[in-house]
């Protein structure tokens, strides 16, 4: 069993548990994900590590509620415990002194930026990051990305918090200021990622996703998470999650997020029925 | 001489319409007046062939005399000094090619029903002995050892080492201990709960399973060497799904049947909802493949609910790599074979969902390697099943995990581990391996055969 040392309410619909996991956090690298599974009757479901603390064993993940699993996470308190804490799965994030990065994180994609940014910040990058969500409710992190950037800008969907639109458009207007850009992170929604990717790929600025496709075991035993790269299938649990977002078959990965679109919406509500708000 | 009893006991089954329906074990197993009858049949031959078919050298004519005399604690005791997990091998094991293919009474085509009798005894124990008890503890050598994964080869292993008083820790990446005997083999053909109970029995040993424990991402094989391990055993098996690489072959519902399974046996997807974990019911399901995973996903997607299920397989029911007794078990329950077929491309709708599956024709030709006709395409012969569902059960390789993460360790081009066959000793030093990740998919008698035999060297090599 692991247990939750600390939880956090980061948005009302996403949170912060900061998890008793020495040997992962041994291990855990920016970029890379662990597997968690409730209990016995529960799934296994991937989530981005979003910090840990190799002194303190400690393991911290960020989830927003979209269904029955982060739902039924959701309830659990500090000194709860989950069955399964599986990790540090995929491969590390590529760190390098590249020159000039822009982070673009979209949401919950806030929480798997903050390490890679934060590793690229010490390897001697310049860090403009870009931080969107749909509204201001559903931002957080602000000040955790700040801390590592020389830049930041923030946007929300519906401008009531910082500025209004979506990541994509001071993304192009960095890439056209002639201010020399060497990479771009851009983790968040597989439609944020795609558009970001597209944005990029006219300048030729080499745009680095993180893919967060569904997973069963998360070892490159079963296959689900494959996804195409250059025409060619990937397994993104082992060979990634992250990928060159200009080589990415995006129309494939959104369709194949959808397969249990059915069951899922089924599970989520029996369990809402089941736990009136 | 006594005349030679050549009616061997037929196995007691849940009828096909019914077991098509269920997930429970489909052979009942045999009642101590059948296994009585059916061990009076050995002739107690002093050639004991039978136990030259093993490959963990089980005293066979020695527990069926104990059946024989009612003695079900001796026949245990017996069983159990060369098998750690005979209510395993008693269902799984390939006795037909086995201990059974070498009874001397094979040749008159009636061999003891060796498998039904092990599988007897171990359902015995576990009725009647409660848990299983392990034997005296033996000296312990102060020796610690690393066994990686948990499947047939390392449970063997683990619970040999351990018998010989070494300190064993097994550390396995899935939630639970048994490996392919967890993900793989459904409930119907194998219940978990015979898996776990022989789980328990090797812990018992002494042996420590610690799970969640991906070696490769979490310590390294040479970090385990250098935390104070003396030896590693490797058998963490071939669970890498191979794929055709062919058009269509990411679409919706198009699964490897590692996945496939997973989902049915290790995660319970039969009983979603109230298990988390979904997985697609097809109306018209198409396996790809004639060996026994593919009988056992074709067999899981009909009891499902599918209203069709097809292997599809490129060469004739002669050359199915699956056992006789699951290809029979399969067609009972209605699933349909289309033979010298082969998959062209897969076809699907706007959702990304397939839809249909074209296909060859295909005729045997000239032998290849495997000493099979090799299956040629009939040119111009494509046609197109319908489908909304299909398996790909085309073999699996090692995970390429650890040894890519392991200085000095042999592979070949399969991506298996280079070991000695007669000791599983491989290239690295205090690193032996054995089961599929060195034979690549095989069985589970054979990895436990391969776990017993590096024991024995592992042993050797610490001082034993």
């Amino acid at each position: 069993m692991y247990k939750i040392l600390f939880k956090q309410d980061l948005t009302p619909q996403t949170q912060l548990f900061k998890m008793d996991a020495p040997a992962v956090a041994q291990k855990a690298r920016a970029g890379q994900f662990v597997v968690v599974r409730i209990d016995e009757k529960g799934e296994r479901i991937p989530l981005t590590i979003a910090d840990w603390d190799e002194k303190e064993g400690t393991v911290t993940i960020v989830f927003m509620e979209v269904g029955a699993t982060t739902a039924r996470l959701a309830l659990l308190n500090e000194g709860d415990a989950i069955a399964d804490f599986v990790g540090p799965l995929g491969v590390p994030a590529e760190i390098d002194n590249f020159g000039t990065v822009v982070c673009v994180a979209g949401g919950v994609g806030a929480a798997p930026v903050a390490p890679v940014a934060r590793g690229l910040k010490k390897a001697g990058n310049k860090i403009i990051t870009i931080l969107g969500a749909r509204s201001k409710e559903l931002l957080f992190w602000e000040d955790v990305l700040q801390s590592t950037s020389d830049r930041m800008i923030v946007t929300t969907d519906d401008g009531s918090y910082g500025r209004k639109g979506v990541v994509t458009e001071p993304l192009k207007e960095l890439l056209e200021s002639g201010e020399k850009i060497d990479r771009v992170v851009a983790i968040g929604p597989v439609v944020m990622m795609k558009f970001c990717s597209l944005t990029t790929l006219p300048f030729g600025v080499k745009t680095i996703v993180s893919l967060n496709p569904i997973m069963v075991d998360g070892t490159g035993m079963c296959g689900c998470c494959r996804v195409a790269v250059e025409g060619k299938t990937k397994f993104a649990c082992v060979d990634g999650p992250d990928f060159d977002g200009h080589k990415v078959d995006w129309e494939l990965l959104a369709a194949r997020t959808r397969i249990y679109l059915g069951e899922e919406k089924c599970a989520y509500e029996e369990w809402q029925k089941s736990h009136p708000a | 001489m006594a005349k030679l009893n050549l009616n061997r006991v037929a196995m007691p089954r849940q009828a096909p319409k019914k077991r098509a329906k269920n997930f429970n074990e489909v052979a009942l197993g045999y009642s101590l007046k059948q296994a009585q009858e059916e061990a009076s049949r050995c002739i107690q031959c002093p050639k004991r062939n039978c136990v030259d078919g093993c490959p963990v050298e089980v005293d066979i004519p020695g527990f069926i005399q104990a059946i024989r005399e009612g003695d079900m604690p001796e026949a245990v005791r017996v069983l159990k000094s060369k098998n750690a997990l005979p209510g395993i091998c008693g269902r799984v094991c390939p006795q037909e090619t086995q201990c059974e293919a070498t009874c001397s009474l094979a040749k008159k085509e009636a061999p003891i029903a060796i498998g039904r009798l092990e599988r007897f005894v171990a359902d015995w124990e576990r009725a009647n002995m409660g848990a299983a008890k392990s034997p005296k503890p033996p000296k312990p050598t102060g020796k610690k050892i690393a066994v990686v994964g948990s499947g047939p080869a390392g449970l063997t292993a683990a619970a040999e080492l351990a018998k010989m008083g070494h300190s064993v820790t097994i550390f396995e990446a899935l939630h639970v201990a048994g490996g392919v005997l967890m993900y793989g083999i459904p409930e119907f053909r194998l219940p978990k709960e015979i898996v776990q109970a022989e789980v328990d029995y090797v812990a018992s040993l002494g042996v420590k399973i610690e799970l969640d424990s991906v070696v490769g991402k979490l310590a390294t094989l040479d970090e385990i060497l250098a935390d104070g391990y003396q030896a590693v055993f490797l058998g963490t098996g071939a669970g890498l799904p191979m794929f055709m690489n062919i058009e269509g072959e990411n679409l919706n519902g198009i699964y490897s049947a590692n996945e496939f399974l997973t989902r049915v046996n290790l995660m319970k997807a039969y009983l979603f909802p109230d298990y988390d974990t979904p997985v697609k019911i097809g109306k018209q399901v198409a396996v790809i493949g004639g060996g026994n995973v593919a009988m056992d996903s074709a067999r899981c997607a009909l009891r499902l609910g599918a209203d069709k299920v097809y292997i599809v397989y490129r060469r004739s029911e002669a050359e199915m790599p699956a056992r006789r007794e699951e290809v029979e078990n399969a067609q009972e329950e209605g699933i349909e074979f289309k033979l010298l077929t082969n998959p062209k491309k897969f076809l699907g709708n706007e959702q990304n969902w397939v839809v249909g599956m074209e296909c060859y024709e295909m005729e045997l030709g000239e032998p290849d390697d495997s000493g099979r006709r090799r299956p040629v395409v009939k040119e111009g012969s494509e046609f197109v099943i319908d489908v909304d569902e299909v398996v790909v059960a085309l073999g699996t390789r090692p995970n390429p995990l650890i040894a890519s993460t392991t200085e000095g360790l042999k592979t070949t081009k399969w991506g298996t581990v280079v070991a000695d066959e007669a000791t599983g000793k491989t290239v690295k030093d205090r690193v032996w391996a054995g089961g599929d990740i060195v034979t690549g998919a095989a069985t589970v008698i054979s990895a436990m055969g391969a776990g017993k035999v590096a024991a024995a060297d592992m042993d050797k090599f610490l001082g034993g």
